[in-house]
């Protein structure tokens, strides 16, 4: 064998583990649940094999999957806002500190040592009836029994942007990290002030990274259903409640299959557009 | 009065004292250079001026106005970076045009004022261009142009041009030096290069550990350095230790190992005070060698030749006196002398400076 061909086929024998791994547990069964939506659930014995669209149908024309898919969108959004209002300011704090951005991002890490579900369960001990924040209130006197802060909309946003913001902060880290601090000297040194050089230079040169972050809290966001199952009421199901809804309590896979290709279907449209306008080199920035 | 004064300017990072106890003036119109290794605190200084750092102690006074407490904004400076420092995000335009929209300047005249600035550093058709898409040399005229289109008190370039390549450089540093002297604007350079300093100032201020050694013109902080740091950081010097026998309103006259009594003008040896310890400042080019011993009655003594370093039209020699080195640093137009060769040292008192001991 010449050089050259050894040289050509050597990057696909160090990839062939990996793609293997993807096409096997990743792309395999994703054709399965392509296969699956357009099969029909039978009420008695196994589902009926076939190309039906009425699975299709009904997740597209259903008014209730719509609102669903509506309003996980609508909760998604909302997360990605708070986590950029938020995440902005932590993660320019961490950019500018001289000598401890290693203890501040590790520290910003340190929440995924503990499990997702323990995370968004410490709000049931924060928010409660008989949580830290009630009992508080209680023994001041400010109130006399306890508020119901848990189970609703806010606290599902709520435990999102806590799961999140590690994502967001990264992201927007990796942008201003990757900005000369000179330009901001640069600005004021012309008659700019350190608020107007920021809005002039910093800003819009860290875009990128707020809008890769945004991407990421937004599509991760969308997707979630552990968190509305935990910290959200009945009526604060997200779309992927729906899916699980379907083949683990109905027993429906194919109507669950079609579900999640949609709620996939949504997500990838909007990282396809993501990817028009920004690229996905930004965004493996802020995901190393 | 100067442009920019400093008086007592000291700045501690923590413990670590950058700039200890400073004053300087620099002139109105001058072309002044902060010269010195890394870490001697003429980057602190410049940033200082700027507004970038204040000053732990002391007062920094720009045109009779003292501005300790003035924000970098209103210090109405220019500001040229080693690494350009031009926004990534807007046109070559734009980026001049930026001082000026914080300047109430209506909209026709920043167009006129861009022009006339980008006609100034030659660029005058790169103006829609974006800073990526030019050259290092282009986007150091750029940042210029943005420095200056402002029509600032004082320009600040923090060693402008350190990132540029050899040719680039030398050809960049006449143009620089050509622009200041046509606006006429006071100017502070950082530098840590010798020959930018010499070839582009008209004082230089030569710093070391946070403090001033000297502050003189570049033939006068060359030829008559104050101390022997100064000495070795510019250009190439033999300094040897010896005693100051006699000092007096004309002349002194030193005894050194190697050449023995040696008699050098009152105005090479401004800092000698008085009888004792004493050092001889030879400039390595001032140190001639040769393969007979002068007819003429010159200065010489007998040396032997360690080290040759040929470098084309000069040659730098390392020579042996006794258990004394010296560098020799010599033109030449045949072959240089090969390594072993007894040879002659000469030079001339006149071209020495004596230091105290």
């Amino acid at each position: 064998m010449s050089v050259e061909a050894r040289e050509k086929r050597q990057p696909w024998i160090l990839l062939s583990p990996a793609l293997g791994a993807v096409a096997l547990l990743l792309l395999i069964p994703l054709v399965f649940i392509v296969v699956y939506s357009f099969w029909l659930r039978s009420a008695v014995g196994p589902d009926t094999v076939g190309f039906h669209l009425d699975n299709w149908q009904r997740a597209l024309t259903d008014p209730f999957y719509r609102y669903i898919l509506l309003n996980t969108l609508k909760i998604a959004a909302i997360t990605t806002f708070f986590c950029a209002l938020l995440g902005y300011p932590a993660a320019y704090f961490i950019t500018r500190s001289s000598g401890n951005k290693l203890i501040l991002l590790l520290l910003l890490m340190l929440p995924f040592w503990i499990s997702y579900i323990i995370r968004t369960m410490s709000w049931i001990n924060i928010l409660g009836s008989s949580g830290a924040l009630n009992t508080a209130l209680m023994s001041m006197g400010v109130i006399s029994s306890p508020i119901q802060m848990l189970y609703n909309e806010a606290t599902v946003i709520l435990g999102l942007v806590h799961f999140l913001l590690p994502f967001m902060v990264l992201n927007i880290y990796v942008s201003l990290d990757g900005i000369d601090t000179n330009l901001e000297d640069a600005a004021t040194s012309l008659g700019a002030t350190r608020w107007q050089a920021f809005l002039q230079v910093t800003l819009p040169l860290s875009l990128p990274g707020l809008a890769a972050g945004g991407l990421l809290c937004f599509v991760l966001g969308a997707g979630t259903y552990i968190t509305p199952l935990i910290l959200g009421g009945p009526r604060d199901a997200m779309f992927a409640n729906l899916v699980f809804e379907a083949i683990i309590t109905q027993l429906n896979w194919p109507m669950g299959s079609a579900l999640s290709l949609l709620l996939l279907i949504v997500l990838g449209a909007l990282v396809a557009v993501y990817n028009r306008f920004l690229g996905m080199s930004q965004l493996t920035k802020g995901l190393g | 009065m100067g442009a920019v004064n400093l008086s007592n300017i000291v700045k501690r990072f923590g413990t670590f004292l950058a700039v200890d106890r400073t004053s300087l003036t620099i002139p109105e119109g001058s072309f002044t250079t902060l010269l010195g290794p890394s870490g001697c605190g003429k980057t602190t200084t410049l940033r200082m001026i700027a507004g970038l750092l204040d000053p732990t102690e002391g007062e920094i006074i720009i045109n009779d106005r003292r501005v300790n407490d003035v924000p970098i904004h209103k210090r109405n400076l220019g500001l040229v970076f080693q690494n350009y420092a031009l926004f990534p995000h807007k046109t070559v335009a734009e980026n001049v045009a930026f001082g000026l929209r914080y300047r109430n300047v209506a909209r026709a005249e920043i167009t006129r004022r861009v022009a006339e600035a980008l006609e100034l550093v030659q660029l005058p058709h790169l103006g829609n261009r974006y800073p990526k898409a030019l050259s290092g040399g282009q986007q150091q005229r750029i940042a210029l142009a943005r420095a200056i289109v402002i029509e600032p008190d004082v320009l600040l370039l923090d060693e402008p041009l350190s990132a540029l390549d050899a040719n680039l450089r030398e050809d960049m540093r006449v143009e620089l030096k050509n622009i200041q002297a046509r606006i006429g604007v006071t100017t502070v350079f950082v530098t840590h290069d010798q020959s930018e300093a010499l070839a582009m100032s008209d004082q230089i201020v030569v710093m070391s550990d946070g403090r001033v050694e000297q502050v003189g013109a570049p033939e006068e902080v060359y030829n008559t350095p104050a101390s022997e740091f100064v000495a070795r950081f510019l250009g190439a010097s033999n300094i040897l230790d010896g005693r100051c026998l006699s000092c007096g309103a004309k002349q002194a006259v030193l005894e050194v190992p190697v050449f023995g009594k040696v008699t050098v003008p009152a105005a090479k040896a401004p800092h000698l005070k008085g009888k004792g310890a004493a050092k001889l400042v030879i400039r390595a080019e001032k140190l001639l060698l040769r393969d007979s011993p002068p007819e003429d009655g010159a200065f010489s003594a007998p040396a032997i030749v360690e080290t040759v370093d040929y470098q084309g039209q000069s040659v730098r020699y390392f020579v042996r006196a006794g258990d004394i080195q010296l560098q020799a640093i010599n033109m030449i137009d045949e072959r240089p002398f090969s390594a072993g060769a007894q040879v002659h040292m000469t030079l001339r008192p006149q071209d020495c400076a004596a230091l105290p001991g």
